[in-house]
Order: structure tokens, then C-alpha cells, then sequence
């Protein structure tokens, strides 16, 4: 049975825990509100490379392309970028991003292939380096960066496509947390190179005439286009992807912290519950006494 | 015939433009060129330049560094790598850009060099001619 004084001290630290669990879930809102503002205006910016993309690759498609719309003409080697955050206290959401890697890492050695591993973010790292220490390549490290701008993942993509053109790998699939709601944030995957055009969303952003199937002239021409397009249409899906990773972070903390607020409060009753019930035992006891003592006389 | 088509600009970081303009001047790396509506639909990459917009509310001018242009009948999209306000952006500004290009350019990788430091003597020519 734990003292009054020992009741007293917890139901103490307790708090001070509250204060900060809750502290941080105000922080990881105001946080969320900027990164999903980010995220949003970089939207149309994607969307827009996506669909020059796609009409590029389109009229591309008959020629042989580039290398890195058409690939390296084998899968052997694939490069996984594992996107996750550099802090931890929010949840499990650097935890499912590495589950889902180590899956396609398991299903891909399954299949014969080889597997290296790109980490952006400290606690991802942490968690692969006890199981695939060896087969890491390479770590971003993001932990000075207080915004994520375009020119973070300018730089991944350089380092991706050198390593490409080096024929380390053929296959490069990137893994980070898409967000959807404060409470719910999907982790997936999507190939970056060779490059793919992702589908857009919201489809043709709603202007006239301007369907797919307009055939366009290219000035100069599509391959010197897409040589220069390429690397950017990489760094662009980089770009998003660090984006909805930084919201779904900071929806995940909020979350998270939420609810330890919540556990907090919960053991701060229970713990006063117990200090007031010794409370009331060490009196009662003390009656007792005093009664038996004069009782005695 | 239409006589305005939607004018976007957009920049990996945000929207800076989506207007109904009737002319859109865009620094293609081929030349520059005036888009009117009914345009045909044309992709180019760009080079350092000023887009000026020409819209119901006048005339708004933009810097873009590199990029590409999306340009269809109906329509005037721009993919700026980088992209500011004219008013925004001082010489000393440019200058701090060019900088920043050159020192890219030098520590860029072998297959990136050429255009690299393309981009820089492009950008270098167009800041001197700014003023």
C-alpha cells in the first residue's frame, strides 16, 4: 500500500504529464493547419506536372523514351524510399509506414528480388536498422528542417536519380503515410521510377476542351522535354508525398496526444479515488486507536 | 470565339495566379511568345522570364525561373519551378537567385552539368537585362 505521500506525488506527476500531452496536441493542431495548408497548395502544382506528364508519355509511348520513363528493362533491384518522421510521439504512425515496407521488402525477396533501402526521417531509420542494417544504402536526414520546401525533395530526387543512373537499382517505390482525416492516415506505396503518372483526382480541374486527347505540339521536342521533365516529375511526387506525410504526422500526434490527455485524466481520478480512501483509512484507524485508548482508562 | 481562357500559375509551393486573361506572354526557351485564346495546344519548357498576364484587372507580371508551359485553346497553364511577383522581387533578389544557381551548377552531377549551367548564363543574361 503505497503512502499518502507516494499517492500524492504520482497524482503530481501525473498532471505535469497532462500539461504536456496536452500541450503538445494544441502545438500538433496548429502544426496540422499549416501542413495541410502546404499540402493543399501544392496540389495544383502536382496535378498540373501530372497531366504533362501523362501527354508526354503518351506521345512518347511509341519511341523507345528515356531511360527513366521506360525503365531499365529489368526489375531486379528495387529501392525503397521509407518516408517517415523525425520525432516520435505520434502513434503508430511511423510504425505502420515500416510495416508496410517490411512487407513489400518480404514479398519482394519472396519473388527473388533485391532490396536496398532509402530512409527519409530519423525514427524510420531506427526501426529498419534492426532488422536490414545491411541492406541500407542511404538516410535524408530532415531533422534541421523546420518547413519542408521544394528544394528537400529536389535534393532526394537528385540523390535517387544518381543513383539510378548508376544502375544501383531499377525499380524505385516510395512509402509514406497519406492523409485523409486527423484520425486517419493511410500508408502507402507508389512507384517513382520509372516514372508513372499518377492518376489525378480531381480529374481535369473542371477547364474546357482540355481533355486528354488533345494533341499537342511540342516545343522543342518531346525528348528533350521529357529528359528535362523527368527528374522534376520525380521531385514533384517526392514533394507531395513529404507533404501529406508532414500532415498526417502532426494528425497522428494530435491524436495520439489526445489521447493520453484523456488516459491522464482518467488516472488522475482513480489515483484521487486511492488518496482519498487511504485518507479516510488512516483517520478512521487513528479514531480507533484514540477510542481504544481512552476506552483502556 | 472565346475572347479570355483560364490563366493558371502555379509553383511546386502554392497557386500564384488562376484569372480569365485574354493575352499571356510566356519566355519559352525557343523564343517568347504572346498566347491568344484558340491557341494550338502547344507544351514548351521555359527560361528565366517575366510571364505577364493580361487580365480584367490589368496586366500582372511574374518572374519564373525554369519549368513548362501547358497551353491549349481554352487554357494557359504554367509549371514554374519557381515563381514570384514581379513587384516582390528586387534586383538584389535576382542577384541572391543567380548565386544560388551557380552554386548548384557547380555541385551538380556530370549528366547535370550542361544544363545546369545553361540555366545559370540564362538566368545571368536575364537578370542584367531586368534593371
Amino acid at each position: 500500500m503505497p503512502s499518502l505521500k507516494d499517492l500524492k506525488n504520482r497524482i503530481e506527476s501525473v498532471k505535469n504529464t497532462r500539461k504536456i500531452t496536452k500541450a503538445m496536441q494544441m502545438v500538433a493542431a496548429a502544426k496540422l493547419r499549416r501542413a495541410q495548408e502546404a499540402a493543399e497548395a501544392g496540389r495544383p502544382y502536382a496535378e498540373g506536372m501530372n497531366k504533362v506528364v501523362g501527354s508526354l508519355a503518351a506521345a512518347a509511348a511509341n519511341g523507345e523514351g528515356p531511360k527513366l520513363l521506360a525503365g531499365s528493362g529489368s526489375d531486379q533491384i528495387h529501392l525503397l524510399v521509407v518516408m517517415t518522421a523525425e520525432r516520435g510521439l505520434c502513434g503508430g504512425f511511423n510504425s505502420s509506414i515500416v510495416k508496410l515496407a517490411r512487407q513489400k521488402i518480404e514479398d519482394l525477396r519472396a519473388a527473388g528480388k533485391a532490396v536496398k533501402i532509402l530512409t527519409v526521417g530519423k525514427k524510420g531509420r531506427e526501426q529498419m536498422k534492426r532488422e536490414f542494417e545491411d541492406i541500407m544504402v542511404g538516410h535524408v536526414d530532415l531533422s534541421e528542417v523546420k518547413r519542408v520546401g521544394y528544394e528537400n525533395a529536389a535534393a532526394i530526387a537528385r540523390d535517387i536519380l544518381a543513383r539510378f543512373d548508376n544502375g544501383e537499382f531499377d525499380v524505385a517505390t516510395i512509402f509514406y503515410n497519406r492523409f485523409q482525416s486527423v484520425i486517419s492516415q493511410v500508408p502507402t506505396e507508389q512507384q517513382i521510377v520509372p516514372v508513372s503518372p499518377a492518376p489525378s483526382e480531381s480529374g481535369a480541374d473542371g477547364e474546357e476542351g482540355d481533355t486528354g486527347s488533345v494533341v499537342y505540339e511540342f516545343e522543342p521536342g518531346e525528348e528533350e522535354i521529357l529528359t528535362e521533365l523527368l527528374p522534376r516529375a520525380v521531385a514533384t511526387q517526392i514533394f507531395s508525398a513529404l507533404l501529406e506525410n508532414g500532415a498526417s504526422e502532426q494528425g497522428a500526434r494530435m491524436s495520439a496526444m489526445d489521447n493520453a490527455t484523456r488516459n491522464a485524466g482518467e488516472m488522475i481520478d482513480k489515483l484521487t479515488i486511492q488518496y482519498n480512501r487511504s485518507r479516510q483509512a488512516a483517520i478512521t484507524t487513528e479514531l480507533i486507536e484514540i477510542i481504544a485508548g481512552a476506552e483502556a482508562l | 470565339m472565346a475572347d479570355t481562357m483560364q490563366f493558371d500559375l502555379v509553383s511546386p509551393e502554392k497557386r500564384l495566379a488562376s484569372f480569365a486573361a485574354s493575352e499571356v506572354l510566356v519566355p519559352g526557351s525557343e523564343g517568347e511568345m504572346t498566347v491568344m485564346p484558340e491557341h494550338a495546344p502547344v507544351i514548351t519548357t521555359l527560361r528565366p522570364g517575366i510571364v505577364r498576364a493580361k487580365g480584367e484587372k490589368g496586366e500582372e507580371e511574374f518572374i519564373v525561373t525554369r519549368g513548362i508551359a501547358e497551353i491549349s485553346s481554352g487554357s494557359v497553364a504554367i509549371i514554374a519551378e519557381q515563381a514570384f511577383p514581379r513587384a516582390d522581387m528586387s534586383r538584389d533578389d535576382m542577384q541572391a537567385l543567380l548565386e544560388e544557381a551557380r552554386k548548384a551548377a557547380e555541385t551538380a552531377s556530370e549528366q547535370e552539368r550542361v544544363s545546369a549551367g545553361k540555366f545559370v548564363e540564362e538566368l545571368a543574361h536575364f537578370v542584367e537585362n531586368m534593371a
